[in-house]
């Protein structure tokens, strides 16, 4: 892929020409909904008062906790704990900003105008929004049927755990909490929904900026009763970013289907900043505890890890996902040969989480390589150092939790990041820093990528015993349908979903290459019509999947239809179609040296299919699927490959810190790669940048916050700081090394999520160290000044 | 987001402004940059917009009698661009983190003043220069000092039935030195502590601190002949202990804006003596 940068989809973005869930309007007479939330963390909703809203001018509906409890059920869940959950609340009330009525209008003014109408009898409850104190026997519970706040509870162990511990120098452990943030997309989110009674029973039209992954469509049909068949859903071709947050907007789908059918009309809710802040997702916030069985040279040889996180007042699918997307390498880029895993969701009185950029990564790793750094430290070896004598050497890889890294130079990436990054004029500049009495830090973080994600890991949340044989969950099949017309141009329907990563640039000129043709002969079409796309439960733009899915599966369509092609062309070459090569939009036959054009041959097909040998391919429109045989369920034991790929993230910080104002400034950001084969370089150093940018906003300056009563402190912007422009003006070294996957046909890894794992944890390393010669603890974010100012001082 | 139904008035004089105002239940809009997110998150909800960009001589921005004047409807931007900042450095040193640029091209200095946040720039420039704030209402236009106009966060002298129609600010002399700084968490963020500073050759020092109380303090300071910022810092952390009384929050504690006043208000000084004295 030699051919580089422009994307295609950029003229029309730039222009103002994208096609957006709100520039779309797809039923004419399509009316518009506005939300009332609840400003109670907790409480009881005793009664819901619609009639004044109801009786406003230009109201067409208010649906309220008794429409959605008799037409709406809960949404299937993970787990087996009764905590039921709606898209809105129905008898209580469990975070600020949870649905409680919808009001459809004429326009949105009038539809808050009267929303505001909209009287709601609460009854406040007794709250709890911190993770450790839910778990507390006494605390507050949200679903009083569970009899806990834990919604899921699994422990595994992998390899001799205790002999290991029994047999270490030393026992190094770290407590370590992480916060929630978000990825803040610049589009919130957008859902049309239409509701039709038909002779065959009801239908669902819906429209929305979903991007999977597509389990929550059974999961939207089920809550609304309406088989999958008769759900349709439409995706629009562009999505203003997500990073994972939109996945979280499937429950406003069958709220506002039931809208719909309460209004008679097809409904429109766009979600405002303010909504967006308060009550669509976030990552999960984490406590956790690591502890590592340690020999004198430094090596691990076991680790337990007890990770709690705070999944908000649902375990709202996909959660608890955060907990098992990386659970096939959970001992991150270390050859670690035992492992023991405590994994609890608990529930609390904040916004339910989900899907954030790196998903589960940032969490895993922040205690991870927080913990490798206690481990130089109480073995007196340098960070870089200790990190190095505990590398995975030699691929494939088999981890102890069962995952199969496929690929990669670890040693090699890190030697280079030291070399390019310049550590030692880093430490250099740490010592000058130290000698003027300031502060100065280099972190380091080594973490391990993973991408096209596995559904078979969703399994792990339910005990092996507990799994119903023949319901087993695997996979992360892609399905890419192609065709050719009658004057040669090939066409790639791509259900991929984007949010703007480019895949229509990347899909043509994969299809181009591998057909021989000049990329003006291939066209993409991105659109995702459950009725029409090929899809499947694992379809979606997320955990990185186009780089090692979708690309392969264009990959199986075009080569059938270039067999296709080559039954036409044989036809014209008088030869045998096995061994034509396509090769600049010629078919050639290379004994005979004799050729056509690619168009000419698809034109027999098309033109004069009588003429093909009896049997020949005459497929014009086909199908072609990824289906990794390395993505399979969940072992007996609980061992799971939870991602076909594993590329590799290397990365060094440095961070000076004001000894006045304390302001911590990013001196230097290094960062070395590996992707496999890389298929688009500027499309993967946007990606590069825009983790790393992505993972500043969790170190530094992103939280979502609540008060100790459970009221969200950071629901605007003038309080959820994202790093702008002016905030990414540090020193950036960038590189790359490659290693191909073995696992897919072009050798490329999913690269999307990297620094937004690595970024967070490597800034905490360099605050960390700047501040060693101070004795202060580091093991949260974000670190700013204050914070830095409250570890020295003790004073707030 | 969308605002609670109101009328919008764009009045020909300001003494129809002022009628609408003296009705009741209206609030003056100019550049909006602070009102209009209020409005759509209903946080306010005046029944009566008046607004006031079009209004015949308040886009006047001119010097004069020493005095810089700048009418309501006059932009930050256009003040920021225009020669005449110049003769007050210390607008053109506060401007740049007023918001960002893009607020700048629709916010006014006078919107500023009225709206008085508490971590706003342009308040703490004015009581730090000593402006005169112009005031109209029903029984004509009065004047107002910088330095009164402020009586709590996002309160002025100003009465519901009257509008600032000007600012008048002294144009620097010869000798006079002066310093801003301010630290907020991301860049055109409120300041988290801020200073404006100004000191005149051989004479006295004021600072406007910001961001730290709910309005802007002013305090006249002693820095001597040849200050240095190791030596100043007893004494400006003194005062920053004494002037910060906002209540934290997760940004920064009153502590740590304690501590950036005390350091910013050093740094300034010394820079504001070197610039007096060079």
């Amino acid at each position: 892929m030699s051919r580089p940068p422009a994307r295609d989809e950029d003229a029309a973005l730039v222009a103002g020409a994208g096609r957006f869930v709100d520039d779309l309007d797809p039923l004419p007479g399509t009316l518009v909904a506005a939300v009332v939330r609840s400003p109670h963390p907790h409480a009881r909703v005793r009664s819901a008062d619609l009639r004044a809203a109801r009786a406003h001018p230009g109201v067409a509906a208010v649906i309220g906790p008794e429409e959605v409890r008799a037409a709406v059920r809960p949404f299937p869940l993970s787990t087996t704990t009764p905590m039921p959950y709606l898209p809105s609340a129905t008898s209580t009330a469990r975070y600020v900003g949870e649905p409680v009525a919808v009001v459809v209008a004429i326009d949105r003014y009038v539809a808050e105008d009267a929303a505001e109408l909209v009287e709601v009898d609460y009854e406040p409850l007794e709250v709890v929004v911190d993770t450790r104190r839910a778990l507390e026997p006494g605390a507050p519970l949200l679903h009083p049927d569970a009899g806990t706040n834990v919604a899921t509870d699994r422990t595994f162990s992998f390899g001799d755990v205790d002999g290991a511990f029994a047999a270490a120098d030393h026992v190094v452990r770290g407590e370590y909490t992480f916060p929630r943030y978000s990825s803040v997309p610049m589009e919130c989110y957008g859902v049309v929904a239409h509701w039709t009674d038909g002779a065959e029973g009801p239908a669902v039209e819906a429209w929305a900026n979903f991007h999977g992954p597509f389990t929550m469509v059974p999961v939207v049909a089920g809550a609304l009763g309406v088989p999958v068949s008769r759900f349709r859903l439409h995706v629009p071709a562009d999505i203003g970013g997500s990073f994972g947050i939109k996945s979280g907007i499937y429950p406003y789908v069958a709220l506002m289907a039931l809208a719909s059918r309460h209004a008679g009309r097809p409904v429109r809710w766009t979600e405002d900043r303010v909504e967006h802040l308060l009550a669509s997702s976030s990552g999960a916030g984490r406590v956790m505890a690591f502890e590592a069985a340690v020999a004198a040279d430094g090596t691990v040889g076991a680790l337990r890890v007890d990770l709690v996180d705070d999944v908000g007042a649902y375990l709202r699918p996909p959660e608890p996902s955060t907990l098992y997307r990386c659970f096939g390498n959970i001992t991150g880029a270390y050859d670690v040969p035992a492992v023991a895993i405590r994994a609890r969701a608990a529930v609390t009185n904040r916004a339910p989480t989900g899907l954030n950029r790196g998903f589960g990564g940032q969490q895993l790793y922040f205690g991870l390589e927080r913990l490798m750094d206690a481990v130089a430290a109480r073995t007196g070896l340098d960070v870089a150092e200790v990190r190095r004598r505990n590398l995975v050497r030699a691929f494939p890889h088999r981890t102890p939790t069962g995952g199969l890294y496929d690929s990669g130079d670890y040693a090699r990436a890190l030697d280079l990041l030291l070399a390019e990054g310049g550590y030692d004029e880093l430490r250099a500049r740490q010592e000058a820093a130290r000698a003027e009495g300031a502060y100065y830090g280099v972190g380091l973080a080594l973490v391990v990528d993973p991408s096209g994600t596995n559904i078979g890991y969703v399994g792990l949340a339910t005990p092996a015993e507990q799994r119903t044989p023949g319901r087993d969950k695997s996979g992360s099949t892609e399905v890419v349908r192609a065709s050719v017309d009658l004057s040669g141009v090939v066409t790639v329907l791509l259900g991929s979903v984007p949010q703007g990563q480019g895949h229509a640039t990347v899909a043509r000129r994969v299809a181009a290459q591998r057909l021989g043709l000049p990329v003006e002969q291939v066209r993409v079409v991105v659109d995702m019509d459950t009725a029409s796309t090929p899809w499947t439960v694992t379809s979606g733009s997320y955990s990185s999947r186009f780089a090692p899915l979708v690309t392969s599966a264009v990959i199986a369509a075009v080569d059938r239809l270039a067999e296709t092609v080559r039954a036409g062309a044989s036809v014209l070459l008088e030869v045998d179609p096995d061994g034509l090569e396509l090769r600049d939009g010629m078919v050639r036959d290379p004994h005979s040296g004799r050729e056509c054009r690619f168009r000419h041959a698809a034109g027999v097909v098309h033109w004069d299919p009588g003429s093909l040998p009896p049997g020949a391919p005459a497929r014009l429109a086909t199908e072609g699927e990824f289906v990794p045989p390395e993505a399979v369920a969940a072992t007996a034991e609980d061992r799971i490959n939870s991602s076909l790929c594993y590329g590799f993230v290397a990365e060094m910080v440095g961070v000076r810190i004001d000894p006045d104002t304390l302001v911590v400034t990013l001196d230097r950001v290094a960062t070395v790669h590996d992707a496999g084969t890389v298929l688009d370089p500027v499309l993967l150093e946007g990606q590069v940048l825009g983790a790393l940018v992505h993972g500043l906003g969790g170190a530094a300056y992103e939280e979502f916050r609540y008060s100790p009563a459970g009221q969200p402190v950071s629901a605007t912007f003038l309080d959820y700081l994202c790093p702008t422009s002016a905030e990414t003006a540090f020193e950036l070294v960038s590189d790359h090394v490659s290693s191909p996957s073995p696992l897919t046909p072009l050798g490329a890894k999913g690269a999307g999520e990297g620094s937004s794992m690595s970024l967070p944890v490597a800034y905490a390393n360099a605050v960390a160290d700047a501040l060693a010669p101070a004795g202060v603890a580091i093991d949260a974010l974000p670190l700013h000044g204050e914070v830095v100012h409250h570890l020295l001082t003790g004073e707030l | 987001m969308k605002a609670a139904p109101f009328a919008y008035h764009r009045p020909a004089s300001v003494d129809e402004a002022v009628d609408v105002l003296a009705a009741g239940d209206a609030k003056v809009l100019a550049g909006g940059q602070s009102l209009v997110p209020v409005l759509a998150m209903r946080l306010g909800r005046p029944g009566t917009l008046v607004d006031i960009t079009r209004l015949p001589g308040l886009d006047a921005l001119s010097v004069s009698g020493g005095e810089l004047r700048l009418g309501a409807a006059v932009r930050q931007r256009r003040v920021e661009r225009s020669a005449e900042v110049a003769d007050v450095p210390l607008i053109g040193r506060a401007m740049p983190f007023v918001g960002h640029r893009e607020l700048r091209s629709r916010g006014t200095v006078c919107g500023s003043l009225a709206h008085a946040d508490p971590a706003a720039e342009l308040p703490a420039v004015a009581a730090c220069l000593g402006a005169t704030v112009e005031v109209t209402g029903p029984s004509g236009t009065r004047e107002v000092a910088a330095r009164d106009l402020v009586t709590g966060a996002m309160t002025t002298v100003v009465g519901a039935d009257e509008l600032i129609t000007a600012v008048r600010f002294p144009v620097a002399r010869a000798g006079d030195g002066f310093g801003f700084a301010e630290i907020a968490r991301r860049h055109g963020d409120f300041a988290l502590a801020g200073v404006a500073v100004h000191v005149v050759r051989g004479g006295a020092a004021t600072l406007a601190a910001f961001g730290v109380s709910d309005r802007p303090v002013v305090r006249d300071v002693t820095v001597g002949h040849d200050p240095t910022e190791a030596g100043l810092r007893p004494v400006t952390d003194a005062l920053a202990r004494e002037v910060v009384d906002t209540a934290g929050d997760a940004h920064a504690s009153r502590g740590y804006r304690a501590r950036l006043l005390g350091v910013l208000a050093a740094r300034e000084l010394v820079r504001a003596h070197r610039e007096a004295h060079a």
